[in-house]
């Protein structure tokens, strides 16, 4: 449906803003470049304040950036004004034009473009047959639900065709449900009209549905780029592991290294891990391991005593102390085998291929200014 | 720091919208050549004479004991009506806020006394204030049979500009208690506090800066009035009247600007106390929104009088509003009360009032839109945009609101009947309709401004951004989402800029020639004559006028309205 997918790159993109209560600046973006291809789906995802939505506002042009350039389809728009790039974008609070109905709304953008009534009319009923809204061209936006403003938001940035669709959390001021749905909504129609989408989301399991590419973003800095399953089962840092997900840190040391397999000392105990690259034997490290990867069993890997036990319905919840360190177990079929109490001795037990090594303590350090 | 790229990019994203720039440049243009520029001449003729910067031209009129008489005079009068109308419009505003009403009467009178002063020209007060106890009054002369009253003088100016500003207070305050949260009170309550503790231990200490912030504006306003103390004041001269005489009376134009610089320095002060301490910690205390309803007061022992003396002074300042039309149709005041036309036949016949009124409201009638749509797109730019010489045109706009009218009215005096810093430059705009216009533009600009900016403050922003962002350039943008958004509040920008200019004063009676005649001016100058009955006759037909404009506005606003047009379909 769109004319052409576009790309974008940002090439060493920053944004310093003042601290209106120190009069300090500060990088709202520091150092970003990302490789967005035509047709692609991304998620700029990170909690508040990270700097994502400024990335987003970049893009579309109400910000300026600092330093670096934007490219849309490999043309540089940093000079153009939002109204003239090529971008439509899908607004957190909607921000439909109130005092315009459902089809005046979806035909503004086609209006400034000067076309004629009747391809207006043709491209206002397809679209809006598309996003499921067809034969309500009169209602004022009042009258909508959250989810059918939702769908005139989309409806309108997806009608003038633009090369890059832009999302600034869409999807925030709806209820869970709804909002479930509407994310698949969202997934089908960017599919079907074959356009390239920004999504911005601070709710990792809407990016983790429906990106190619999910961007993590820490303190205006890119932390990682990847697919979903990349950035689940390889985080590049704790902050990821941890943002995504649930996470045990077991902190150690490498003891022996054999080809592209290893093993770590972890509070005086072996741990086999099937993957481990660039480290070498006595160098720090960390062992991201996954809740639900782990099991409670008589006999395993890392020996324990089990300080919490709860019955949570689908899953039993466990915490349990390997030496001083606390490690969650979430075991989803425990009915299945035996059930610990608090204060069992027991043992953790996971695959070598089921830990995934960080370098170090994991940390994280921000660039300060 | 590499700010400047985005900063540079910023500058070229404007650059790229040749509409905004073109606006921005008439903009600050206008606001310079008639705000900025009236108040700069007057510095320029108060500090520098021919040897260069002196002090001399300011320590000359300071000198004068009767200008010293006049500063104490405008002090005291402006202290006192301040705390009068304060507590009066307290008083109002905590009945309505916090006490039962049992009849729609008494919200009808609150009503009626909250639009008075909006509607009627500054000065039908005074007139009535004549009218009832003065020489011939009704009270003083009919039922009291006092021969020789003397209301001149600075106890009426007082009385006449608490009744004009109190009803001000009144809606300020109104606004303030509606914003306390009900169970702060009620939590005092529950731990023992009786009414009255309640009162001086939780909503006085809440509303404080509120109060403050009344005060302060009547204080300014009163300060800054004109036609009261003039026809009322008698012997007893004003800063503002004093300026007033310095140019009609002595032609001493220097001098009137020096002291119109002593006046400006005055009501900067306040205007800058107000605007920056007062004005904030006014919404800081009192931010959050009612949570829910508030319990009325019930108690009789606190209602009866409250509502007593409510009623009584609602009552008493319609009858002084009412004085004036019965004046203008009845043959003789304090003698002969037979009904009559023949004032208005006077008016109309031997005094030019055809004229005066098409003057007057042909003028009112090109400045009211101008005024709005300034003031709309100034609010635009101030609260939308980002630019350079954004606060320049915000605080220039604002700085309006502080300057009095006869400052003003000096400023243009001295700025433009020898041209541009005296040198002849745009002398030709001087003495025209033109000018006149001008003046009223720049006196209703600060409220429209205002009400603009709060308007705009209530649009989420990214509706605008939407509209941008779909292709739209900043006029678009404006034209197709904000003005029709703002709709209600245009609108009643336009009647109230159109009501003020039509009933203003202050600054164009320095500015207009004879050639032009103003309403407001032909009634000054009749009651100074004491012919009293055209003056009301002149008022009768003025309020007629502005009543009109009012009311047209809420019909239209009521079938054509923003949020009539969102209920609908």
């Amino acid at each position: 449906m769109a004319k052409e997918k576009k790309g974008v790159k940002i090439d060493h993109v920053s944004k310093i803003y003042q601290d209106p209560k120190t009069g300090k600046d500060f990088y709202a973006v520091h150092d970003a470049n990302i490789d967005i291809a035509p047709g692609e789906f991304v998620c700029l995802l990170g909690p508040s304040g990270c700097g994502k939505t400024t990335i987003l506002r970049m893009i579309a042009g109400f910000e300026s950036p600092d330093e670096g350039e934007i490219y849309l389809g490999g043309e540089p728009i940093n000079d153009l004004t939002p109204n003239k790039r090529d971008t439509a974008m899908v607004f957190q609070s909607y921000a439909l034009l109130p005092h315009y109905n459902i089809y005046d709304n979806v035909a503004y953008g086609l209006k400034l473009r000067k076309m004629d009534e009747k391809t207006i009319k043709e491209k206002v009923t397809r679209i809006l047959g598309l996003v499921g809204l067809e034969g309500m061209e009169n209602r004022m936006t009042n009258q909508l639900s959250g989810g059918q403003q939702q769908r005139v938001a989309l409806a309108r940035a997806l009608v003038i065709e633009p090369g890059v669709l832009l999302f600034d959390e869409p999807l925030s001021n709806l209820d869970a449900k709804l909002r479930v749905d509407m994310r698949n909504e969202i997934r089908r129609i960017q599919q079907e009209a074959g356009i390239t989408a920004v999504y911005v989301t601070h709710d990792q399991s809407e990016a983790m549905a429906i990106s190619d590419q999910i961007i993590i973003m820490k303190k205006g800095i890119v932390d990682q780029i990847g697919t979903p399953h990349e950035i689940y089962y390889q985080p590049k840092d704790e902050f990821v592991a941890d943002f995504i997900g649930e996470s045990n840190f077991l902190h150690g040391t490498m003891k022996s290294i054999d080809g592209g397999s290893g093993v770590a000392s972890i509070e005086g105990f072996d741990v086999p891990i099937a993957a481990v690259s660039e480290l070498e034997p006595g160098d720090d490290c960390t062992l991201v391991l996954r809740p639900e990867s782990a099991l409670l069993a008589d006999k395993g890997v890392l020996p324990c005593k089990v300080s919490l036990s709860r019955f949570m319905g689908h899953y039993q919840n466990y915490q349990v102390m390997v030496g001083g360190t606390l490690v969650k177990i979430t075991d989803f079929n425990p009915k299945n085998h035996k059930i610990y109490e608090v204060g069992d001795e027991a043992f953790v037990d996971f695959k070598p291929a089921d830990v995934h090594v960080l370098h170090g303590e994991g940390g994280f350090t921000v660039e300060n200014i | 720091m590499a700010t400047a790229q985005g900063a540079s990019l910023d500058r070229k994203k404007l650059m790229a919208d040749p509409i905004m720039v073109s606006t921005i440049v008439v903009l600050v243009v206008f606001l310079t050549l008639f705000i900025i520029y009236p108040l700069v001449i007057l510095l320029v003729d108060s500090f520098i004479s021919d040897n260069g910067f002196t002090f001399d031209i300011i320590k000359g009129v300071l000198a004068k004991p009767a200008f010293r008489t006049a500063i104490s005079n405008t002090l005291i009068i402006g202290a006192v009506t301040g705390v009068l109308s304060t507590l009066i419009g307290l008083l109002f505003a905590y009945v309505e806020v916090y006490v039962k009403l049992r009849t729609k009467f008494l919200a009808g009178l609150f009503k009626v006394v909250s639009i008075l002063p909006v509607v009627s020209p500054p000065f039908v007060l005074s007139l009535s204030m004549i009218l009832l106890f003065g020489r011939s009054g009704i009270i003083s002369k009919t039922l009291l049979g006092i021969q020789d009253s003397n209301i001149y003088g600075m106890r009426s100016i007082i009385i006449i500009q608490t009744m004009t500003f109190f009803p001000v207070c009144y809606m300020m305050l109104k606004g303030l208690l509606k914003n306390i949260d009900p169970s702060l009170e009620e939590a005092a309550r529950d731990m023992g506090a009786s009414r009255w503790k309640v009162f001086t231990s939780v909503t006085w200490p809440l509303m404080l800066p509120g109060i403050g912030n009344a005060f302060l504006v009547t204080v300014m306003e009163s300060i800054a009035d004109f036609a009261n103390p003039m026809m009322i004041g008698g012997n007893v001269d004003t800063l503002a009247t004093s300026i007033y005489l310095q140019i009609t009376g002595n032609y001493d134009k220097q001098g009137a600007a020096a002291m119109a610089v002593v006046l400006l320095s005055i009501t900067f002060i306040m205007f800058f106390v107000q605007k920056y301490i007062l004005e904030a910690k006014a919404t800081a205390t009192l931010s959050g929104k009612a949570s829910r309803q508030r319990m009325l007061i019930t108690d009789r022992s606190v209602r009866v009088p409250l509502v007593v003396l409510c009623s009584a002074v609602a009552i008493f300042v319609i009858a002084m509003y009412i004085c004036v039309p019965y004046g203008s149709v009845i043959t003789t005041w304090g003698r002969n009360y037979t009904l009559t036309t023949k004032w208005y036949e006077k008016v109309f016949n031997l005094y030019r009032g055809a004229q005066a009124f098409t003057d007057s409201f042909i003028m009112a009638l090109i400045a009211a839109p101008l005024t709005a749509l300034l003031s709309m797109i100034i609010s635009y730019l101030v609260v939308k945009k980002k630019f350079a010489l954004k606060g320049y045109i915000e605080l220039s706009s604002m700085l309006a609101m502080a300057v009095p009218g006869t400052v003003l009215g000096v400023g243009f005096i001295r700025g433009y009947a020898n041209g541009l810093f005296h040198t002849g430059a745009l002398q030709f705009i001087y003495g025209t309709t033109a000018i006149l216009i001008i003046v009223f533009i720049v006196r209703s600009l600060p409220t429209g401004t205002r009400s603009g900016i709060s308007a705009l403050r209530q649009i989420d922003k990214s509706i605008e951004e939407s509209a941008y962002d779909m292709g739209a350039n900043s006029f678009e943008v404006f034209m197709t989402v904000t003005l029709p958004l703002i709709k209600d509040s245009f609108l009643s920008g336009l009647v109230t800029a159109f009501v003020r200019s039509i009933t203003a004063i202050s600054a164009v009676i320095l500015v207009v020639t004879p050639a032009t005649l103003l309403i407001t001016v032909q009634i000054n100058e009749y009651a100074n004559r004491g012919e009293y009955a055209v003056a009301c006759a002149f008022s009768t037909i003025l309020i007629l006028i502005t009543y009109a404009a009012v009311l047209g506005m809420n019909i239209f606003i009521k079938y054509f309205g923003t949020s009539k047009a969102q209920e609908e379909d």
